[in-house]
């Protein structure tokens, strides 16, 4: 089996017939949204705090208890909600009626026919667009551990249950099947968490399980109609959700080639197996019986509301990408850019570059140097001033990254701090002057470096030798660059003198 | 018009609600809710499909309340109610089937 | 009878915060009569003789340190043991609820609270308040203070008795399909079911959350409204509480009914309505005229599917509100060897039959496939009956029925056959569904000498017109 490389169609070609099969992927993404209180009571919205501590007569399901929604978790996720583009319309609470002990009503209220945010969609780095169906607000379960020989739900002896999580607002994402890869699928949600993060909605760690993925997988041979789909569950970080993808897509197609037909079921993702394994059918099909939740009123976000959170929603990462991407000339994929809007660092990359930093060095400081506390205070104008002083070889990168560090803690202009670090780069010339000692003081180990084949593992060993005796003979003054650079053409200049090349 | 309730209707309904009914009940129960469906046919009849549903009487809307955290309840007080807890949990038989 | 025994709730407050009579006598006077014959009536699940003590204590020493206790200063008050006291047993007469005691108080109970009111016990009530004659409660039936072989009517018939037989000069109720008014006149009481949203459900176990409301009995119409100030008024702690300030009905009781005009509902004057009360209905509509009133008929045809409405929407909705009775939390909880079978179990052991009858009901009326012939269709007769009561409000100030198609009627006599029993709250029915005020008003008996209640139906928050003709019948009746 194997995939047809980056093209985006998410063709797969079969490796016992050859046939080509399409994958259609719909992601479900349940998020946490990052408020001080639950989504109906005044209990703290806390990761981790010891069981059954954070809990009222609300959350509990106490008789007599009554919801009362929280202002933060609308707005929260009507910020989610306009991020992804979608329509903001009034939206109607409903109870999902089923029974398990983790939920203390033994119904879920959650939006159903009547979500507040539907018809989005969400621009993947590569250029494509997933359609968002909705983004409706629900409650968190309570959640059960399993106690006795396995500790997982099967063969277990018991089950103890703590409440803290019950209650705690969610939005679920619900995404159109427009999915085609498993590397899609991990750039969807790659990206939804950083429109997450961005917008303040969710703190979004999958291995917290403030983000919850939940894949639907079918396939289906090119132009024809959907396939029978599997649900998958437990994708606890983005390399499970495209291994299990993969592994999912690729059990249905033998299935199919076999003869065999997919059976509509719900699998849960076994990261040691590197399979998916099917959930323990359910002897009833569902039957949810939702109605309206009496106990909550209609939720219409006014227009003002609604143009007050597009007001207030910061840029998003895409768009800040290709702002950073065209002030650079580079791709919005590019690492450095990628990397600086990540961490909120683009605005000091376009402002250095805007002041005359050259971009790929600005970039580059971005990426390997400013993962620092305090980095988003530094001046770009003195970002780009360190910049200059290496392209202008008055600094090695080893002295800028030095100085680089000194700006952030004090604010200290750059050349000041070279100065006070007695940091001069060498001149070209007395830099070729001590390559050229150093070449005539080691004539053995030169020999052996020109003479040896383009190929040959000596090669890194010997310049690594020479590298290294000069920049002692330098004091470390000399740029490593620049000496590699002199190195290089000393030696094929050598070569080419001996009739070797 | 909707069908008479059967006997497996119940038994089924029964299921979904969580309650066990024997052979006897099953017949009481079915002959009881098949009166009391028959007279709500009178409504099951009536050719509304252009009437909007009222699920509430209220005509309120947006009723919110302020991100403020506010008191909890004592974890003693509400584990002591609980039938059976376990380290400060609380503690059910196996759970078999999944959580849709 | 002891001192204060006999008097309303408004004079025995006056009478305590004027130092005349302490919480103390009265609360005696009160736990005496229910001594004599709470054996025979069985109006409570429990009796908190040794809190109402200490309670009566406080409000004694606060008025001998000159502070006022407020409007219902030492007055006793019973509880209908749906509604949530921190502390003490709450069990809506349910094994399922057995030995629960709730970790807060409901607001109607920190109001009363706050009021002075003296809390003496919680009262019987039909399982869940599912029902019309307070037989369906697992800890046995309440009987009627004016015929002990008679039922007091449903559910709050545990709070219409006590108030009846002396036991407390007040009680609260909730009043779902006319669980308030029906019990009200079967015992020859006062009772009122407010507009949906007056009064908080925080605390109140629901039955069918959108038809759910608490209200006052009473023996006079005057008690009735003292108690509605104290507990009316808006709520943060339920979405659904319409956010204005409490009613002020005690002021404006005396103002009559001159110039109002009043019809008599049409549709529930026919034959399924026992003629003697009948009769009565067009005693207290003359009696309305002859205060001042223009009194003709209305008619609101829509009331007439009420019932097959109500029997779908409350049942869809307690489906879903009992779910929660599931043996995890709280409450009793019976052996299985899986979460689900002792879920199963534990529901099959706790919940009487007519709790389970309506769950299936309701389960039925909501499952795939019979939602929209059943449960949107019952939504759909909603608004028409919403529709039908505002075009009888636009020539009509208020209505006027029967509150229960008959009197009291014997213990055991419908308990077999539930369509039976739920033609009791026909004319009840109609206010839940529209979310409108009503109240029954006592007005003479029936040919079997037993009470007759009239119903006064008002348009939503219309109160305080409601209450002027209520105290009109009030002093005309026989
Ligand atoms: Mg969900
Ligand atoms: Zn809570």
């Amino acid at each position: 089996m194997s995939r047809s490389g980056g093209d985006g169609t998410g063709l797969v070609v079969s490796g016992s017939t050859g046939d080509a099969w399409e994958l259609v992927i719909g992601l479900e993404v349940h998020c946490e949204l990052a408020t001080a209180t639950k989504l109906f009571c005044a209990c703290p919205n806390r990761f981790g705090d010891e069981p059954n501590t954070n809990v009222c007569p609300v959350c509990l399901g106490l008789p007599g208890s009554l919801p009362v929604l929280n202002k933060a978790a609308v707005e929260l996720a009507l910020r989610i909600g306009r991020a992804l583009g979608c329509t903001v319309r009034p939206g109607v609470f409903a109870r999902k009626n089923y029974f398990y002990p983790d939920m203390p009503k033994d119904y879920q209220i959650s939006q159903y026919d009547q979500p507040t945010n539907v018809d989005g969609w969400l621009g993947l780095p590569d250029g494509s667009r997933v359609g968002i169906e909705r983004a409706h607000i629900e409650e968190d379960t309570g959640k059960n551990t399993h106690a006795g020989d396995t500790g997982r739900i099967h063969g277990s002896d018991y089950s103890l249950i703590d409440y803290n999580r019950a209650g705690v607002p969610l939005v679920e994402i619900v995404g159109r099947p427009d999915i085609a890869t498993g590397d899609q699928a991990k750039a969807f949600v790659s990206e939804l968490r950083k429109i997450l993060l961005a917008t303040g909605a969710s703190d979004a760690k999958m291995e917290e399980g403030s983000l919850r993925v939940d894949a639907n997988v079918s396939v289906r041979r090119p132009g024809a109609g959907l396939g029978t789909r599997c649900e998958i569950k437990n994708l606890n970080s983005l390399r499970s959700l495209g291994r299990a993808i993969d592994h999912e897509a690729r059990r249905q197609i033998e299935l199919i080639e076999a003869g065999d037909r997919v059976t509509q079921q719900t699998r849960h993702w076994d990261e040691e197996g590197g399979c998916t394994r099917p959930g323990r059918s359910k002897e009833e099909a569902e039957d949810y019986r939702y109605f309206q939740e009496p106990d909550l009123v209609p939720l219409a976000p006014s227009a003002e509301w609604v143009k007050d959170i597009d007001e207030a929603l910061p840029t998003l990462p895409a768009k800040r990408r290709s702002a950073l991407g065209a002030a650079a000339g580079m791709a919005d994929t590019h690492a450095g850019v990628v990397i600086a809007v990540d961490r909120d660092l683009d605005a000091l990359g376009l402002a250095a570059i805007q002041a005359g930093g050259d971009p790929a060095r600005v970039l580059t400081h971005i990426e390997h140097n400013l993962a620092v506390e305090g980095a988003d205070a530094l001046e770009p104008e003195k970002l780009a001033d360190l910049v200059k002083l290496e392209l202008e070889g008055k600094l090695t990168a080893t002295q800028a990254k030095v100085v680089l560090a000194e700006m952030v803690a004090t604010g200290t202009a750059p050349a000041e701090i070279a100065a006070a670090r007695g940091f001069e780069a060498m001149a070209t010339s007395a830099l070729e002057a001590t390559v050229d000692e150093v070449i005539g003081s080691e004539q053995a180990e030169w020999d052996e470096l020109v003479r040896a084949p383009e190929d040959d593992k000596r090669i890194k060993k010997l310049n690594g030798f020479f590298t290294g005796k000069i920049m002692k003979a330098s004091r470390g003054q000399a740029d490593g660059k620049a000496v590699n650079a002199l190195l290089v053409q000393r030696r094929s200049a050598a070569r080419v003198e001996r009739g070797l090349d | 018009m909707a069908e008479r309730i059967t006997r497996d209707d119940v038994a089924h309904v029964a299921k979904l609600a969580r309650l066990r009914l024997d052979g006897a009940e099953l017949d009481t129960f079915t002959a009881q809710l098949a009166n009391v469906l028959g007279h709500a046919e009178d409504i099951a009849a009536l050719d509304i499909d252009d009437v909007a549903p009222t699920a509430h009487p209220l005509p309120l809307k947006n009723v919110l309340r302020a991100d403020v955290v506010g008191r909890t309840l004592d974890r003693d007080e509400v584990l002591a109610e609980a039938p059976d807890a376990e380290s400060c949990q609380f503690r059910v038989p196996p759970i078999l089937g999944e959580e849709p | 009878m002891a001192p204060g025994a006999a008097g309303t709730a408004v004079s025995l407050a006056a009478a305590v915060r004027a130092g005349d009579l302490s919480a103390t006598e009265v609360l005696e006077a009160h736990l005496a009569s229910i001594e004599e014959r709470e054996g025979e009536v069985h109006a409570f699940n429990l009796v908190v003789t040794e809190q109402a003590r200490a309670r009566a204590s406080q409000i004694d020493d606060a008025v001998s340190a000159g502070n006022d206790p407020g409007p219902l200063a030492g007055v006793p008050v019973a509880l209908k043991d749906n509604m949530c006291t921190r502390g003490i047993p709450t069990t809506c007469s349910s094994r399922i609820l057995e030995g629960w005691h709730p970790p807060y108080d409901a607001t109607v109970v920190t109001r009363l609270a706050e009021a002075g009111a003296v809390v003496v016990g919680k009262t019987n009530l039909d399982e869940f308040a599912m029902g019309s004659s307070t037989e369906n409660s697992a800890f046995g039936p309440t009987r009627n203070p004016a015929d002990p072989t008679r039922v007091p009517g449903g559910s709050s018939g545990g709070s219409a008795a006590a108030v009846a037989a002396g036991f407390v000069p007040i009680a609260l109720g909730s009043d779902t399909g006319g669980s308030i008014r029906q019990p009200a006149a079967l015992c020859g009481v006062v009772g009122a079911k407010p507009t949906y949203g007056a009064v908080s459900r925080y605390g109140l176990v629901a039955f069918a959350s959108s038809l759910d409301q608490i209200g006052p009995f009473a023996r006079t119409v005057a008690d009735a409204a003292a108690v509605l100030d104290v507990i009316s008024g808006h709520d943060p702690a339920d979405s659904t509480s319409i956010p204005q300030d409490a009613l002020d009905l005690a002021s404006h009781l005396d103002a009559g009914v001159e110039g109002l005009r009043i019809g008599v509902v049409t549709e529930l004057m026919g034959d399924g309505i026992a003629p003697d009360v009948r009769a009565r209905v067009g005693e207290a509509a003359d009696a309305l005229e002859r205060a001042g009133a223009s009194v003709d008929e209305a008619s609101v045809p829509a009331v007439t599917y009420g019932l097959s409405a109500y029997y779908l929407i409350a049942p869809a909705e307690a489906s879903s509100n009992l779910a929660r009775y599931d043996g995890v939390r709280y409450g009793l909880r019976a052996d299985g060897a899986t979460t689900g079978e002792m879920m199963e179990a534990t529901r099959t052991a706790g919940f009487g039959d007519e709790v389970k009858r309506r769950i299936m009901l309701g389960t039925y009326a909501l499952s795939a496939g019979y939602y929209d012939a059943y449960y949107g269709k019952a939504l759909k007769v909603r608004t028409l009956i919403i529709a039908d009561f505002a075009a009888a409000y636009d020539s009509h100030d208020l209505l006027l029925s029967p509150t229960s198609p008959t009197t009291a009627f014997a213990l055991g006599d419908k308990v077999d056959d539930p369509l039976l029993m739920y033609m009791n709250d026909v004319c009840t029915i109609p206010s839940n569904l529209s979310g409108q005020p009503a109240i029954s008003v006592p007005f003479g008996t029936g040919s079997d000498g037993l009470p007759v209640g009239v119903q006064v139906l008002a348009p939503a928050l219309g109160e305080t017109v409601m209450f002027r003709a209520a105290a009109v019948i009030e002093d005309a009746a026989p």
